[in-house]
């Protein structure tokens, strides 16, 4: 917990707010300090990068994998898995073109009944996990075949249609005449938006509580009380309406495609991992999961600067997820 | 404890999955015959599935070891496809270079087996993300340095692929062999035991006195060499190897639901070979089934997931223990 300061604060004499300010220092998580270096890192290279045009583009690539990350760490937390984040992406993206059929009069009810289809999604992935006691891991599994293969079944397999422009503007527009900021991404600001309350829903309320106490002894967790179908069941319905989300976005962002989604759900993972999760449950930070994902975008645009081909990225993106949790459990042994 | 139990070791029962491969069968023989094209029951057919199931049945035997003991291997898609382009590589069509090609393949596979059991061992990396970031970085480097089919397999090397002995093809004893000979290691052998030990519960094994580590390293050896058993199978099939063979066939989510629809608990320590089989021939009778009622792929897949889930189910409804 980072919540942990005194609730009295004496005045401090200089070298003591000093100490403070190192402890302080201390506690921030290394994901932090690996984010900033590589931000450093890219203004050196693209001096256009530290702008506030340049950050902003940067968040706007960032913020579908970022609002995945933030409801896979609910599912993580929990001790569980959602794989099927990435088709369900795909599903929202197909699914929308289908149903508006070019007319953007649909734009709003296509978007409630994504929402309701997530809803629905994430209900079933907890309510099977929770009373028929299949692993989420599995049970996700499953859910990430079926929808692909549902979400390919509507569209005959390729992609079929566009998506109008009212529905792709969350994606790729920008508010104009913000004070200070001048334009700020749609994106962006639904990024924060889901960043703020997913941080209270972790961290504030008894739910979020209740969700770390489930992953760090799911038998102690229930014999003291907590209803953990429900807690774990709302889990589930947050990771997939953060998919729905990204969804839109990505649809906004790239246009129809059949595999925008694949793969996704192993990124939001590797991301809330880097932001020092723990799988199986029991320790994860919001503000972390959000950096983690951060990072591994930063990480590609810094490794695109420098020249890499794309599948070299990927490989060291491998290599870097492993460091990062070796160093955790390293870490973890030593203290 | 309540009633007592009576405890007899059993043996050699056959696991539960092979009466849902039973239930499987005799549905899909049904289904075929009122609303299909053509007979189920045929020759060609039968021998056509399990033709089918040996690209994942290989794969999945190995798969069985890891998951048995506890671990995960989302790497063998990657090594997969490393073991196929490497083969037809290496072999550029003559059959002089075979033996080198398949020396060179399975020192490959070896050394990824011990790399993932290694990271997850001595680093205590999740092996979810262990085996994750190998095959990303084995992905990496192939796609770097291959962006096409490469070389060619010698013809007689398509023997693995296309040959018969007798009336059986080839793949077809390949597979059982493949089959036998990890049911003997996993039931017969004191890996085997240990394995079972460490899967069931790591630190209760590591207190007895077993190496834990060391039986986790074999475990995922195993695991790699049949993905390079099945890598090498693929670039006979095909006649070379392209670095998207394997994440095409999805091998890695496909061998870990076929595990766990044989009857092999996710969470390791309970389980089989022989399950596994049961699991990747359903996989193969529904699609087999699925094709003769021209229904397509994708609602294949649709019902894939669903059969997935509901296989796992039966297996773990009655538990009362939490599953995250």
């Amino acid at each position: 917990m980072t919540d942990e300061r005194p609730a009295t604060v004496q005045k401090p004499s200089p070298s003591a707010a000093g100490r403070r300010w190192w402890e302080t220092l201390r506690r921030v998580p290394p994901i932090f300090v690996v984010l900033l270096v590589i931000c450093v890192w890219i203004s050196f290279l693209n001096p256009r990068f530290a702008t506030v045009p340049g950050i902003m583009s940067f968040l706007m690539r960032a913020a579908p994998a970022a609002i995945l990350a933030a409801g896979q760490l609910f599912v993580i937390v929990s001790g569980g898995f959602d794989l099927s984040v990435g088709s369900l992406i795909t599903l929202v993206v197909l699914g929308s073109s289908m149903l508006i059929g070019g007319d953007p009069a649909n734009t709003p009810w296509v978007i409630a009944v994504m929402f309701l289809i997530g809803i629905a999604v994430g209900v079933f992935n907890g309510a099977v996990t929770s009373w028929l006691k299949v692993p989420s891991f599995i049970t996700t599994l499953g859910m990430l075949v079926t929808l692909k293969g549902f979400a390919l079944l509507w569209t005959g397999g390729a992609p079929r249609g566009a998506l109008p422009n009212n529905f792709r503007v969350f994606g790729r527009n920008r508010l104009s005449g913000v004070p200070l900021l001048d334009e700020v991404p749609y994106a962006v600001i639904i990024l924060l938006v889901v960043a703020v309350v997913a941080t209270y829903l972790l961290h504030r309320t008894g739910w979020g509580k209740q969700l770390i106490a489930l992953g760090d002894n799911p038998r102690a967790a229930r014999l003291s009380g907590v209803p953990t179908a429900k807690v774990r069941i709302l889990a589930f319905v947050a990771s997939a309406t953060s998919a729905v989300i990204a969804g839109i976005l990505l649809g906004g962002f790239s246009g129809v495609s059949t595999n925008v989604g694949d793969g996704q759900e192993l990124g939001a993972i590797s991301a809330a991992v880097l932001g020092g999760a723990k799988l199986l449950g029991g320790r994860g930070t919001m503000p972390g999961a959000i950096a983690g994902a951060l990072t591994l975008q930063a990480l590609f645009t810094l490794l695109n600067l420098l020249g890499w081909p794309k599948p070299l990225r990927d490989g060291l993106q491998g290599v870097i997820i492993i460091g990062a949790v070796a160093y955790t459990a390293w870490r973890e042994r030593r203290s | 404890m309540s009633a007592p139990v009576n405890r007899k070791p059993k043996r050699a029962g056959l696991p539960p999955a092979f009466l849902f491969l039973a239930g499987a069968f005799v549905g899909a023989w049904v289904l075929v015959s009122l609303f299909g094209r053509g007979q189920f029951l045929t020759a060609a057919n039968i021998t056509n599935i399990f033709v089918r199931s040996v690209a994942l049945g290989m794969v999945a035997v190995g798969q069985s070891f890891a998951i048995l003991g506890g671990s995960i291997d989302l790497s063998v898609a990657h090594l997969i496809s490393v073991t196929a382009v490497m083969t037809s590589f290496i072999m550029q069509g003559d059959p002089a270079n075979i033996a080198r090609a398949i020396a060179v393949v399975v020192a490959i596979g070896l050394g990824v087996g011990l790399l993932n059991g290694l990271i997850i061992t001595k680093l205590r990396v999740n092996s979810l993300i262990a085996t994750l970031g190998t095959g990303l970085f084995m992905q990496g480097l192939l796609s770097t340095s291959f962006q096409n089919f490469a070389g060619a397999v010698a013809p007689e090397f398509e023997v693995l692929a296309y040959g018969t002995w007798g009336p059986v093809p080839i793949p077809v004893v390949m597979l059982a062999v493949v089959v036998a000979l990890g049911a003997l290691v996993m039931h017969r052998t004191r890996f085997g035991a240990h394995l079972y030990a460490v899967g069931g519960n790591a630190e209760v094994a590591r207190l007895s006195g077993l190496r834990t580590d060391r039986v986790l390293i074999v475990a995922h050896v195993i695991t790699s060499f049949s993905a390079v058993l099945t890598g090498l199978f693929i670039a006979a099939r095909l006649g070379a190897g392209a670095p998207w063979v394997g994440q095409d066939g999805v091998y890695d989510l496909e061998s870990i639901a076929a595990v766990v629809v044989g009857g092999t608990a996710l969470a390791g320590g309970r389980g089989g070979v022989l399950g596994t089989l049961a699991g990747v021939l359903i996989f193969s009778i529904m699609d087999a089934m699925f094709n003769q009622l021209g229904t397509g792929a994708f609602l294949k897949q649709v019902f894939r997931g669903f059969i997935i889930i509901a296989a796992v189910a039966s297996y773990s409804f009655r538990s009362k223990e939490e599953v995250g």
